[in-house]
């Protein structure tokens, strides 16, 4: 993995950052991926995103980063329409999947996320399903036929990087894995669907350095088939491993809003921002 | 800015965000109608509920008169009747129960909240919940051959220790459950100021438990007078003022049941006139305590 | 604040003034207490001996014994185990189905405003006297079921053994019909619990693949907590097995082994409730008692699996959070 280590050019940082060689590439000029238009994002008459405006490009890392409460979450959300599934939640604006409009009248969320797929920051496997039907939970669904099933399960559980850990015991219980695995595991369930885009919540968060270094590798090979978005508080992270980030921050008025999105190596060297700045070099968040 | 819709790759086509693939449709339909049964399950749950109480306002509303709470049962014919001695005899009968079980309830849940081992509590606790588990009917007959066959008699006293058994297991519970939510603060102070054990628990864990173990003790108790199992051959029923606590006693269940068998009109009423006093009694303090549980939980 | 709750074990802490009194007041707590174990002991043993004369007199043919005869003395458990058992398997059957699917709904589905109205409600309909939906049974369901349902059913299924028979009001299928009424809560209200707490994230799993609400429920959420489910119906088949009053109001009291669900039948708590006060002396009470045994006996042991399966659900859940 090509990778260059910088002084950051700007504050102090305890460590240099390692920043990803792709982050060095020109800007994609393919149509993006999703396109998010002026979202807003409330729970209940709390409004936790104002005027989020950013393209995410397909085949690439798209980080999100910010000080927690910053809506990072709830935007990554609003992505595939999980925010729904929270009481209260509600989004306005336009999120154009392939330049479709994903809140528009008629849409089915359930076949966005057949599209858009998510890992989330606990793993969660299903403990009463083995490490195989896990995997193929996604497929099940689908009505996959079953040589297909066991081909796509094999293929992803390969993608994770899990499958000389788990072929001899596939048919074990999913919880038999290690924390990190269990995550690899998740990633493989998501990755299953074949979906275009994957959305990562804090994939790391609850892993240790090793296991996160893992599935930081995971997520350079998964980018040539995928494109990913990745909210971290992990600023190191996401210099590792992305493309472009978007730094989110708190409003005045409690609401988060998206301050500054460009090339990784612009946001970690030469930030426009001076919230960005300030974040960066460790004075706020 | 390229907004605009585009193909999928490979396809020409845009992507089916709306409709989706032929199976899809199946399993939309499927998730419908499989919603649709849960609603339907609701629904059936709801139906009794709702035709029982129903019912039993209906029916048993009009039989409630100062003849139904004042007057002794009476033959058949009679429309001047009533169960004013089974009424008497629930209230004894639950006065006894609640003499014998709260003691013995509130001194177990002091025990397994304040001082057991856990080995000894989980005896305890799978012993509660075992004997909640006992069929009511089980308990009359054991009460029977207790207590009525040594004495020779059925009697109040009798009725009083079944319908004690009853009430045990949710004293019990709901002592422990309660004085587990005190704080440990509490004790602590008092312990702290040199108090005992036993005045720390009586004086102040016990008194600030005091409102939920009420509230237990209110459904336990209403719990036992919807009781007829255990009384059938212990308090055993009649139709005269009780004379002690030696002798047979009448009970409201009692009554219900024994005149609903019965094909007179008046007796009938009679019957439907129970089922109501019952139900109220049930549905007052289901609220009661509900509103007490709300209330401390919003304190 | 742990430690504080258990102070007896802070030798510190009994030196205050009057202490003196505190190993009294333990030890009464604690003989307090063990009354509990020892009505459960008691009541197995003593019913085990007042039932002594019929265990020796039958033995284990007690149980497959088809003739109740009070006159000839012969006495035989068969006719009620099987009436206990057909009721509180169909009542089961309708209650789990029905109950589930109300646990389903209010946990899963139901919008947060109706949530403890309905849960409320369902509770009350535990908490209804047995005795009262008996007169609920006789005067209303009873006859409904005869006017409106049973001529659609015999018109159908009139040529299955099922349900053969003239329809009099009092059935097997009337008891059963209430039996599922009072099951139900249990079912709706332990399952509900249960559902409750499979973890939100078990959920968003299944609907980050692209799941229909129905896939989450049945493929995320039941699994997860089909064991506790289970503890559920198993608790309710506890209350079906030793449910008396509404019983024996609606089943018509005549122990035998019918297939047909229109004819009349007894179960274990219904002919105790009907005969006991008036047995004879001997044999007769004897047997009664051994009925009560029985019943006593299968309660314990579905209580005490119903029990293990909640404990071993709450152990596997725990071992399943990382």
């Amino acid at each position: 993995m090509a990778q260059t280590e910088v002084e950051p050019a700007v504050g102090s940082l305890l460590r240099p950052l390692t920043i990803n060689a792709a982050a060095d590439a020109t800007p994609s000029t393919e149509a993006p991926a999703l396109a998010v238009k002026d979202l807003q994002a409330w729970y209940g008459g709390f409004q936790a995103l104002k005027d989020i405006n950013i393209q995410i490009a397909p085949r690439q890392i798209t980080a999100l980063i910010g000080p927690s409460g910053c809506g990072k979450s709830t935007f990554l959300r609003c992505l595939n329409r999980m925010h729904e599934v929270i009481p209260g939640a509600r989004a306005a604006g336009e999120v154009l999947f392939e330049g479709q409009s994903i809140y528009e009248q008629g849409i089915n969320p359930v076949l966005i996320r057949r599209h858009i797929g998510m890992v989330f920051q606990k793993a969660n496997p299903f403990p009463t399903k083995s490490i195989f039907e896990n995997v193929a939970a996604g497929l099940r669904i689908q009505g996959a036929p079953k040589a297909m099933i066991a081909e796509r399960v094999e293929r992803s559980l390969h993608q994770a990087a899990l499958w000389d850990e788990v072929k001899d015991k596939l048919h074990q219980p999913a919880t038999s894995l290690s924390g990190g695995q269990q995550q690899r595991l998740c990633l493989a369930r998501t990755v299953a669907v074949e979906p275009e885009i994957v959305l990562m919540d804090e994939p790391a968060s609850a892993l240790d350095p090793i296991a996160t270094l893992k599935i930081e590798e995971l997520m350079l090979q998964l980018k040539q088939h995928y494109t990913i978005v990745i909210v971290t508080h992990n600023m190191q992270q996401a210099a590792r491993v992305s493309d472009t980030t978007g730094v989110f921050m708190v409003r005045p008025d409690r609401a988060g809003e998206l301050v500054e999105v460009g090339p990784t190596r612009q946001i970690f060297t030469n930030p426009q921002d001076s919230r960005t700045e300030a974040y960066i070099t460790g004075r706020i968040g | 800015m390229a907004t605009q819709v585009q193909p999928v790759a490979g396809t020409g086509a845009v992507r089916d965000l709306r409709r989706g693939p032929a199976n899809f449709q199946a399993r939309r339909v499927r998730s419908s109608v499989m919603l649709g049964l849960i609603y339907a399950a609701v629904v059936a749950t709801l139906i009794p509920l709702l035709t029982v109480l129903t019912w039993v306002f209906i029916q048993g509303l009009p039989a409630l008169n100062w003849d139904f709470f004042t007057q002794l049962p009476g033959p058949a014919d009679d429309p001047h009747q009533g169960v004013a001695n089974s009424i008497v005899g629930t209230v004894q009968l639950l006065g006894i129960a609640s003499l014998i079980s709260v003691p013995l309830g509130v001194g177990a849940g002091i025990y397994i909240s304040e001082f057991g081992g856990s080995r000894y509590n989980t005896l305890l606790r799978f012993a509660t919940d075992v004997l909640s588990g006992v069929p009511s009917i089980t308990i009359g007959v054991f009460v029977y051959a207790l207590v009525v066959l040594p004495m020779r008699s059925f009697s109040m006293l009798a009725g009083g220790i079944a319908l004690a058994l009853v009430m045990l297991p949710i004293l019990i519970r709901t002592t422990e459950e309660m004085l587990r939510l005190v704080p440990g603060s509490v004790r602590e102070a008092a312990l702290a100021l040199g108090a005992p054990m036993w005045k720390t628990i009586m004086r102040y864990a016990l008194p600030a438990a005091l409102p939920g173990i009420v509230t237990g003790g209110l459904l336990a108790m209403a719990r036992a007078a919807g009781e007829t199992a255990p009384l059938l051959f212990t308090a055993l029923g009649n139709n005269q003022w009780n004379t002690g606590i030696t002798q047979p006693v009448d009970a409201l269940t009692l009554k219900v049941f024994f005149y609903a068998g019965q094909p007179y009109e008046v007796w009938r009423r009679e019957s439907w006139g129970g089922a109501v006093v019952l139900t109220l009694m049930i549905l007052i303090t289901s609220i009661l305590a509900r509103v007490a549980t709300n209330r401390r939980a919003g304190r | 604040m742990a430690v504080m709750s258990k102070p007896g074990r802070l030798p510190a802490l009994e030196a205050g003034r009057g202490a003196t009194g505190d190993p009294a007041f333990r030890r009464l707590a604690l003989i307090l207490a063990t009354t509990v174990i020892l009505v459960v002991i008691a009541m197995l043993i003593n019913m085990t001996w007042e039932s002594r004369e019929s265990l020796n007199h039958f033995g284990l043919g007690f149980l497959v014994g088809q003739v109740w005869d009070p006159v000839h003395t012969i006495f035989g458990a068969l006719p009620f185990i099987y009436g206990t058992v057909i009721t509180s398997l169909i009542a089961l059957l309708l209650a789990g189905f029905i109950g589930i699917g109300t646990a389903i709904f209010l946990a899963e589905l139901a919008p947060g405003w109706i949530r403890t109205p309905l849960s409320f409600l369902v509770e009350l309909l535990a908490a209804i006297p047995s005795v009262v939906y008996g007169v609920w049974g006789i005067f209303i369901l009873g006859p409904f079921l005869k006017s409106y349902v049973a001529p659609g059913l015999k018109a159908t299924l009139g040529g299955t053994p099922f349900f053969a028979g003239t329809f009099y009001g009092p059935s097997i299928l009337t008891a059963s019909l209430v039996l599922t009424i009072m099951v139900l809560p249990i079912v709706a209200a332990v399952s509900r619990d249960v559902i409750l707490t499979v973890p939100p994230s078990q959920r968003e799993a299944m609907i980050g693949l692209g799941a229909t609400r129905w896939e989450v429920i049945s493929r995320a959420v039941l699994p997860y907590a089909r064991t506790g489910i289970l503890g559920a119906l198993i608790l309710g088949l506890g209350r079906a097995l030793g449910e008396t009053m509404a019983v024996t109001m609606l089943i018509g009291n005549r122990g035998q082994i019918t297939p047909s669900l229109f004819k009349f039948g007894d179960t274990l708590a219904s002919v105790l409730a009907n005969q006991f006060a008036e047995a004879q002396a001997g044999l007769q009470r004897s047997s009664l008692i051994e009925l009560a045994l029985i019943l006593l006996v299968i309660s314990l042991a579905v209580n005490a699996a119903a029990r293990l399966l909640v404990w071993r659900a709450g152990r596997a859940q725990g071992a399943g959070r990382i």
